[in-house]
């Protein structure tokens, strides 16, 4: 510090470039100057252009009606409604699809993975087959390929497949019968919340009284017949409020229970499938990682082979992982958008396409999408760095 | 992809300086050619010929204001946009004219800032069903799932139609007519709406056209004519008189193959006015003296071009109807040239 103090009176202004403390400073200024003033310029160029152009700018179009239907909608919506509640639903869809394509890849991803490592030959290399195959397949070409395998070989809703009674599948898309919620449900809810919490706290007082007397519980068995059992009972307590609404051929289309339509089918299984691949190569390096000493070691102790996976493997696999498995789910996230290819109503098919064309307000339906997608990646950064904390190496 | 698109047309208009300030006119003569927004391919209205031309309906439009420009109706070129991407391509300059069968609404005038020059076709919006299903009118389509090409007018009139007749539909998205054609013909969809001529178009290309049925219900107006960006009223006139004179060329019986002569020995002096051997109305539209002339014998005159691309004797079939010249009882006309 003093030494600073020091030279600062004898400052000269070649010091900016001779003087390798001051050379450092003057050259981030001059960078950050530069990127600001690029980006100022860009700014400033637009809002120009769109005023000569004439272009009118602003999100005011968001409160007028849409004019337009969606065929997936999570929540009321008609084309009397905004433009922002059409918005709402493709955020919901976008969701929706990043959410269901997560848990089946990481279900399908480990179990490709573990069996990858597995000592039958054929499984192994079936596996390896597989992996090779859909991670050097394009998306975009595997989505359209779902989408023509759904459309173009599952027979018409007139002669739809019914593999089980009262679940259709056709090339208007998979339709199973749909739970009906009568009055009276909130109280199965309420005993699931309640089981959930039960589980939950089960699980900490086993682990305290395996601490102080080495007695083990058998907790996940537990558990899980709380959870079921519980709301099992709030169900026949409450008069089976919960009833099936079974689906039905009237007309053109199937009336009455649930719809996965072939663009939500086509779209799962290609981000399923796609990214499944490349997470099992994550699960498989993770296993890898962890030396085959440990698992020798764990057995000398005489710890149960599935245990020693899950106490002693898996823990240890996990922290080598999870920074990759983040990405693949953020790039799963991101992939998603390719459902404009088979035309689900995501967020860049609601507000960055209809939307934006029937209004012409390109700028600022693409700035919606953009943030929308930048909140999305980031929450699942946030959850996801915050679980690779809790499961990283807590070094003494 | 579309996404992308739509990125690229947001980064034009960050991205056009003075392009809309300078005349089009000049533009287009500094780069020798006209670059010309055409539909991705719709059967009679705008195809790739076997030598990969762009020819059709509308693309004869662009070639006669080539024509008028250059005097030479092969100097444009042209850019296939989707519903989508048509409007951002005009705007941007990417384009300087779109001949795509777009309808002429208001807040595609004063809010997208885009002129109309002129109508070329009179359509409205009809339905398309297979025979199979025995539906004789669109109010029997109550639950059916219907394709539609997304970012038209046509998904608004879709939803206000079912809206005002209490029915419910599930809405299949697409992108082009191709890919509409694929999931009618697949049955992904029960019935596929478009303009009436679009569906008359692509039901041409059928294997079995007879299996499919128009519905006689026209739920639309949809008038369809080329377009030119707000700004520059020189280039909209020209673009305008040019599709005139097409028209005008029509109704006083000059074609292709009589316009040099005409232009020489017409008695009437309408005629000889807008092929260019008397008056300036060339050179007030910036123009070459003999551009009318050009441009008809470009393509051959409004009729003409009709008859050779969708009219009765093509596969297309479509019949005059509303776009039969005003004298002939429908609503094709043409200003005075004067």
């Amino acid at each position: 510090m003093s030494a600073i103090e020091y030279q600062a009176p004898s400052f000269k202004l070649e010091d900016l470039w001779t003087d390798r403390r001051w050379r450092a400073i003057f050259v981030q200024i001059l960078a950050l100057a530069g990127l600001f003033a690029f980006l100022a310029y860009i700014v400033n160029n637009t809002i120009n252009n769109l005023q000569t152009l004439g272009i009118e700018t602003g999100y005011g179009f968001l409160n007028d009606p849409s004019s337009y239907d969606i065929s997936q909608t999570l929540i009321d919506y008609d084309s009397r409604s905004t433009h922002g509640r059409a918005t709402i639903v493709g955020i919901l869809n976008t969701g929706l699809i990043a959410l269901c394509g997560i848990i089946t890849a990481t279900l399908l991803g480990f179990t490709v993975g573990v069996l990858r490592l597995s000592g039958n030959w054929l499984i192994s290399r079936m596996m390896y087959c597989y992996v090779e195959f859909t991670r050097n397949v394009p998306l975009l070409l595997q989505i359209l390929l779902w989408y023509a395998l759904v459309v173009h070989s599952l027979p018409r809703p007139k002669n739809a497949l019914e593999p089980l009674s009262g679940i259709f599948l056709s090339n208007r898309g998979l339709v199973l019968p749909g739970p009906e919620f009568g009055s009276g449900s909130w109280i199965i809810f309420i005993a699931l919340a309640v089981a959930v919490a039960g589980a939950i706290a089960f699980r900490r007082y086993a682990k305290r009284i395996q601490e102080t007397t080495g007695k083990i519980y058998p907790v996940i068995s537990i558990s899980l017949s709380i959870i079921v059992v519980l709301p099992l009972l709030a169900y026949f307590a409450a008069g089976q409020p919960v009833s099936l609404n079974w689906p039905a051929l009237s007309g053109f289309n199937f009336k009455g229970g649930l719809t996965l339509r072939p663009e939500f089918l086509a779209l799962w299984f290609a981000l399923t499938i796609y990214t499944a691949s490349f997470i099992s190569e994550i699960v498989r390096a993770g296993i890898q990682s962890v030396s085959h000493g440990q698992t020798e070691a764990s057995y000398a102790l005489g710890i149960r082979p599935n245990w020693t996976m899950r106490l002693v493997i898996l823990p240890q696999a996990l922290r080598v992982i999870l920074p990759p498995l983040i990405s693949q789910y953020l790039n799963l996230t991101k992939n998603s958008s390719l459902a404009i290819a088979v035309g689900y109503m995501d967020i860049v098919a609601t507000i960055g396409g209809i939307s934006l064309n029937q209004t012409g307000r390109a700028l600022e339906s693409m700035s919606i999408v953009l943030a929308i997608y930048l909140t999305f990646s980031l929450s699942i950064s946030m959850v996801m760095n915050w679980y690779n904390k809790r499961v990283a190496l807590v070094e003494r | 992809m579309k996404v992308l698109s739509g990125f690229i047309a947001a980064a034009a208009v960050v991205g056009v300086a003075a392009t809309a300030s300078a005349s089009t006119l000049d533009d287009i003569k500094a780069k020798g050619f006209l670059q010309c927004g055409v539909s991705t391919g719709v059967a009679g209205f705008a195809f790739t010929d076997d030598k990969g031309n762009w020819q059709g309906f509308d693309p004869a439009v662009c070639q006669a204001v080539a024509a008028a420009i250059f005097g030479d109706k092969s100097k444009v070129k042209y850019t296939p946009t989707t519903g989508k991407t048509r409007f951002e391509a005009l705007k941007s300059g990417e384009i300087d004219m779109l001949a795509r069968n777009t309808t002429w609404t208001l807040s595609r005038d004063a809010d997208l800032k885009l002129t109309f020059v002129g109508v070329n076709y009179y359509d409205g919006q009809g339905f398309m069903v297979p025979k199979s299903l025995g539906v004789k009118s669109a109010k029997e389509l109550d639950g059916a799932s219907v394709c539609i090409q997304t970012g038209t007018t046509t998904e608004l009139n879709l939803a206000d139609y079912f809206r005002t007749n209490n029915m419910k539909y599930e809405p299949v998205a697409i992108e082009t007519n191709a890919e509409g054609r694929t999931n009618y013909l697949a049955g992904r969809c029960d019935v596929y709406t478009t303009d009436a001529s679009g569906l008359a178009a692509t039901r041409a290309t059928f294997e079995n056209p007879n299996d499919h049925v128009l519905l006689p219900e026209i739920i639309s107006k949809e008038p369809l004519g080329p377009l030119v960006r707000h700004g520059d009223d020189q280039w909209g006139d020209i673009v305008r008189w040019t599709l005139n004179v097409l028209i005008s060329a029509e109704e006083l019986g000059v074609t292709a193959a009589n316009a040099d002569d005409m232009a020489k020995n017409a008695k009437n002096p309408e005629i000889k006015r807008m092929l260019g051997t008397e008056g300036k109305f060339g050179p007030m539209l910036g123009l070459r003296q003999d551009w009318g002339l050009m441009a008809v014998k470009a393509g051959g005159n409004y009729g003409e071009i009709f008859e050779r691309f969708i009219g009765a004797k093509t596969p297309i079939g479509l019949e005059r109807g509303l776009n039969a010249q005003w004298v002939n009882g429908g609503l094709i006309y043409s200003p005075p040239v004067r």
